[in-house]
């Protein structure tokens, strides 16, 4: 899927870009000037303690918290404009998963992939890629492990192809088969000209995989994220 | 075209919930059953007052059971992320509204059927003026379904949603109760054509919750 923008389809502006980006949860500025750019098929990971601001940063992002002062623009669409026309292009993998507990693996997957107007046969490929395609296949959701069910968002975030994968903690809860499984995911989605950015606390794992590391604090992007590879990275 | 496809696969989504979740089927059948009941055991020493006050009985029954089956409606979008799934989905919000208004109608039609036969078998009400109550059924149905939807996603981002529904939607859909009790009295007594009229308000009352249905409830979600 191509984006809409065609400044932004030749390629050269960057998916991201936020300058002083402001965004407040209530009175709180959870993000209090953000300045980042993330160019196509990068990984970037956000790293930070808690509180820093990586959900709300990624969830400002797929234009569900709203940007109130700065620049933010994101796969060609200007978020202080009109953050919903950048949502269907975006997945996001936050902390709920997302689904419906009395429907089947496969329904929920079918559901949000057609919700997507993608196809219903990537519904049914994404199953197999994330291992959902045998005896879970018609299992309530209801019913599965945490890590099942994360499987499960994953298989109806891969079915919607989007431009912009955000990724809260994709790590979270799974075993080291479906942790695997992730960065594969991850590597490919990216090798197929998607932009990955995820928050992790797992940073071993996680730093492999990233382009780009990016340190959050207080809201604001600090200046000591330091370059993959560097000795230094905890 | 979109809208409607967006519509189609909401409903066919909450219905397929509800076959598998049976709240429906467990919870809200019984209760309407259960408030029938009373109603007949508390009026039962005025046989006559009981057949006098079945219309009304019915609708109370049908508003207070419906209520059930519109929060559970908004429940489900509220567990575990799911609400932020529908606005990232792309689902035309109008769709979403349209989606939930039918599965709510659909389940309301069973559950004033099985009242219906109920009213019939414990009220002992010979049931005459079918053309009359069936739209007055069908009507009435539209209306609740069309307001209570636009109310639910009012209600559903709210702590306190399980109180506030009702209060916010019992005061407006007074017209509706009282159009429908008075179109029932009019079938059951045998003078349909005083029936009509209140079918022709409930019409507008539906149609003007569907246009600002399908305008408003965007902007609502967004909020909730």
């Amino acid at each position: 899927m191509e984006p809409d923008d065609p400044t932004f389809r030749s390629g050269t502006e960057p998916v991201v870009h936020l300058r002083g980006a402001v965004a407040l949860l209530g009175r709180f500025p959870a993000l209090a000037g953000v300045d980042l750019d993330v160019d196509r098929r990068r990984i970037v990971l956000l790293r930070g303690a808690n509180g820093a601001g990586k959900t709300t940063l990624l969830r400002a992002l797929a234009g569900l918290v709203p940007i109130t002062a700065g620049e933010a623009i994101v796969l060609g669409v200007d978020l202080r404009d009109d953050r919903r026309a950048v949502r269907h292009r975006v997945g996001l993998l936050a902390h709920g998963t997302g689904l419906y507990d009395e429907l089947t693996v496969a329904d929920n997957v079918r559901f949000w992939t057609q919700a997507a107007r993608a196809d219903v046969a990537d519904a049914d490929a994404a199953m197999a890629q994330l291992g959902l395609d045998g005896r879970l296949r018609d299992v309530a959701v209801g019913r599965l492990s945490t890590g099942q069910r994360r499987r499960t968002s994953l298989a109806c975030l891969l079915a919607r192809r989007p431009e912009l994968w955000l990724l809260d903690e994709p790590h979270a809860g799974l075993d080291k088969e479906g942790r695997d499984i992730v960065d594969a995911l991850i590597r490919d989605a990216a090798a197929a000209g998607a932009t990955i950015i995820l928050s992790s606390h797992e940073l071993d794992r996680s730093i492999d995989l990233a382009d780009e590391i990016v340190t959050l604090g207080g809201g604001v992007a600090l200046d000591d994220s330091p370059e993959v590879g560097d000795d230094h990275v905890e | 075209m979109i809208m409607l496809s967006d519509a189609w696969l909401i409903a066919r989504k909450d219905l397929k919930l509800e076959l598998r979740s049976r709240v429906a089927l467990n919870q809200v059948i019984p209760f309407a059953i259960l408030v029938l009941v009373l109603f007949a055991f508390a009026l039962d020493p005025d046989r006559g007052l009981l057949e006098k006050a079945t219309p009304g009985l019915y609708w109370v029954a049908v508003l207070f059971s419906g209520l059930l089956a519109m929060q559970r409606s908004f429940s489900v979008e509220a567990a575990d992320g799911v609400t932020d799934a529908l606005r990232l989905s792309g689902l035309a919000p109008a769709g979403i509204y349209l989606g939930k208004t039918l599965s709510v109608a659909v389940q309301l039609l069973v559950l004033e059927v099985l009242l219906g036969v109920g009213v019939a078998v414990l009220y002992g009400t010979s049931i005459t003026g079918w053309l009359l109550l069936i739209a007055t059924i069908v009507v009435a149905t539209a209306a609740i379904s069309t307001a209570g939807t636009l109310f639910g996603v009012v209600a559903a981002g709210l702590r306190v949603r399980e109180t506030l529904l009702p209060l916010l939607l019992l005061p407006v859909l007074a017209p509706v109760l009282i159009g429908s009790t008075r179109a029932f009295e009019a079938a059951l007594s045998g003078t349909p054509s005083e029936g009509w009229p209140w079918v022709g308000l409930m019409s507008v009352f539906a149609a003007v919750y569907v246009v600002a249905g399908i305008f408003g409830f965007g902007p609502l979600m967004e909020e909730s």
